[in-house]
């Protein structure tokens, strides 16, 4: 019995190192290089529904009615009414009817996406182009024209995180996943 | 017995070579006589850098542009899988989906970040990425919008790609994600990231640090070359078996968090409303699902008798394990034969003979994974949500085949 184990011991130690000479003795390569924070800043555009990012800077839907008209309408229609972008206002207590009309104002959980998204991605043809006061102004008049917040009130930094959707609530976690089939 | 066999084909050699040379002297039978195609009779063309596929086969994608010239790069392209075979989806005609259109990005100039909730946030470059040990794997993609266009009131008469083409499936070349996110150091806080494409639209979803570290790949080549631009050069994730719009293209970032952003493709869309009003969120995993690509809509069978009924299956949640096609419209089933059942969250080939008598058929398929999970009916899949709901449609085809071998896209 000791004989052959003896014996095979060896053997497999010599094959393993043969089939793969690399592998056993080097380091998992790195390629990345240190980044400061100063230089994340300037990528770091996303915004959690904390708020936790979000610049400084304030505006108010009166303000944010004249980059509205200026940037967005044209899509968007006066007031968000949509065509032949997506629809921003109205809708709210649709879902559950057989015409659902999913808006920022009926469907959307959270205002922190509202900036979020527009800085990202609007306008269509000029991204990252909108200063924080005038980001926070838009967002503030969409939120004015589906009746969430008033006219005058301004959102910032503290102010947004604070807004309380209407559909906060209308979601449900399938993460984990469960069956569904 | 082996030198009678040479000594016959050396004899005949001889016997054939007096004959053509006999006829030659003799001028009996002119050049022209011979058969050969105007191909055959000249110099063919020279060769080419990047080949095309033959004149006689120009397959393309189904454009749908919601936006139209507005934004024609919103929307999707989707592959023509009527007209594909096997598994593998050409890179050229691999479905699209984007948001604000293909950017056009310099390798040198694009960067990928690590970050947020991790010990050293760093920076890549692409030449960086490239230098990584390579894995490759195939896997199927999925937008979790695709057969949205087989939700009409009434069903569209178009070829099956045109609503089923949103998805496709190809051999992914790069390195587990796990590898990066490694390097920087993963905090106990973080459970999820946030992944952040280039494009102008700046797509952003947020991702399960579970799936992060299981099967995720940072993608560089598919099918054997460098992404396309439309597939997220120069680098993208690939998230097996998960709704497509989470490979995000054009990486330029990753967030450590320790919950989902909860950005706008991930609340406003990508989201599935319930018939109740409410909808369920971070529905990741792509349903179990098959389609007969041949015969489909569109299409018209020139006679009776046999035909091959040939489709595609996958599932998010795995192996395809079982695809069963109906003639009947679903009152009976048979199994059918499987082509690379063997990979996880990768396109099956299924094939099936049919002998058709001229009369009406109705055509199905029914694929089961290795869950267990089996293709719903379309009218169960339709009470489950909403009827606005356009995401995760998983349910069950139909082609109607007329006596005249039409073939029409039916619900049933």
């Amino acid at each position: 019995m000791s004989t052959p184990s003896r014996l095979l011991i060896p053997a497999v130690a010599l094959l393993a190192a043969c089939a793969t000479p690399q592998r056993a003795n080097t380091p998992q390569p790195k390629f990345g290089e240190p980044v400061s924070a100063a230089e994340l800043a300037r990528w770091d555009i996303s915004i959690p529904p904390s708020g936790a990012g979000l610049p400084a800077g304030s505006g108010t839907a009166r303000e944010g009615l004249k980059v509205y008209e200026a940037k967005c309408q044209s899509c968007h229609g006066a007031k968000g009414t949509g065509k032949p972008a997506d629809a921003l206002a109205g809708g709210i207590g649709s879902l559950a009817s057989k015409t659902p009309t999913r808006t920022v104002g009926s469907y959307w959980p959270y205002a922190t996406t509202l900036f979020d998204y527009v800085r990202r991605a609007m306008p269509l043809n000029n991204p990252l182009s909108l200063s924080d006061d005038e980001t926070y102004a838009v967002s503030a008049y969409v939120l004015f024209i589906n009746g969430i917040i008033g006219e005058d009130l301004a959102m910032n930094a503290q102010s947004l995180p604070q807004v309380k959707m209407p559909n906060r609530d209308g979601f449900i976690s399938d993460w984990p996943s469960r069956a569904r089939n | 017995m082996r030198d009678e066999r040479q000594g016959n084909r050396r004899a005949f050699l001889q016997r054939t070579a007096a004959i053509v040379s006999g006829a030659a002297v003799a001028g009996g039978t002119r050049a022209a006589d011979l058969a050969g195609e105007p191909w055959e009779r000249v110099y063919g063309a020279g060769f080419t850098r990047y080949g095309q596929p033959s004149r006689f086969e120009q397959i393309g994608r189904h454009l749908g542009q919601p936006y139209g010239e507005l934004a024609p790069g919103s929307g999707a392209a989707l592959a023509p899988i009527e007209a594909l075979d096997g598994i593998i989806t050409p890179n050229s005609v691999h479905f699209i989906r984007s948001h604000s259109g293909t950017p056009d990005i310099d390798p040198k100039a694009h960067r990928l970040y690590v970050h947020g909730l991790v010990d050293r946030p760093l920076r890549f470059s692409v030449d960086a990425l490239l230098r990584y040990p390579r894995v490759s794997r195939i896997y199927f993609l999925e937008c979790s919008g695709n057969s949205s266009r087989a939700l009409t009131p009434q069903p569209a008469q178009v070829p099956a790609g045109g609503m089923h083409g949103n998805v496709s499936c190809a051999e992914w070349t790069g390195f587990p994600l796990r590898v990066l996110l490694e390097e920087a150091g993963v905090q106990p806080q973080a459970k999820w990231l946030l992944a952040e494409g280039a494009d102008s639209a700046h797509m952003s979803r947020s991702i399960p640090l579970e799936k992060a570290l299981d099967d995720a790949l940072i993608a560089l080549y598919q099918n054997g070359e460098r992404l396309r631009p439309e597939q997220g050069y120069p680098v993208r994730l690939l998230l097996p078996g998960w709704e497509g719009n989470m490979s995000v293209k054009w990486l330029r970032r990753i967030k450590l968090t320790d919950g989902p952003t909860h950005t706008k493709d991930e609340t406003s869309k990508y989201t599935d409303l319930l018939p109740d009003g409410r909808a369920l969120q971070f529905t990741y995993e792509m349903g179990v699902k098959s389609v007969i690509t041949r015969p489909s809509s569109t299409m018209k069978l020139a006679e009776r008798g046999f035909h091959e009924i040939s489709g595609i299956a996958w599932s998010g949640a795995g192996r395809v394990r079982r695809v069963e096609v109906s003639t009947d419209g679903g009152k009976s089933w048979a199994d059918a034969t499987l082509l690379g059942e063997e990979r996880s969250r990768a396109l099956v080939r299924f094939r099936h003979p049919w002998q058709w008598n001229g009369g009406a058929a109705l055509l199905q398929s029914r694929a089961t994974d290795e869950k267990g999970n089996v293709q719903p009916p379309r009218r169960d899949w339709l009470a489950r949500y909403s009827p606005d709901n356009r995401f995760h449609n998983n349910s069950i085809v139909t082609w109607n085949v007329e006596s005249d071998g039409s073939v029409k896209h039916v619900y049933a």
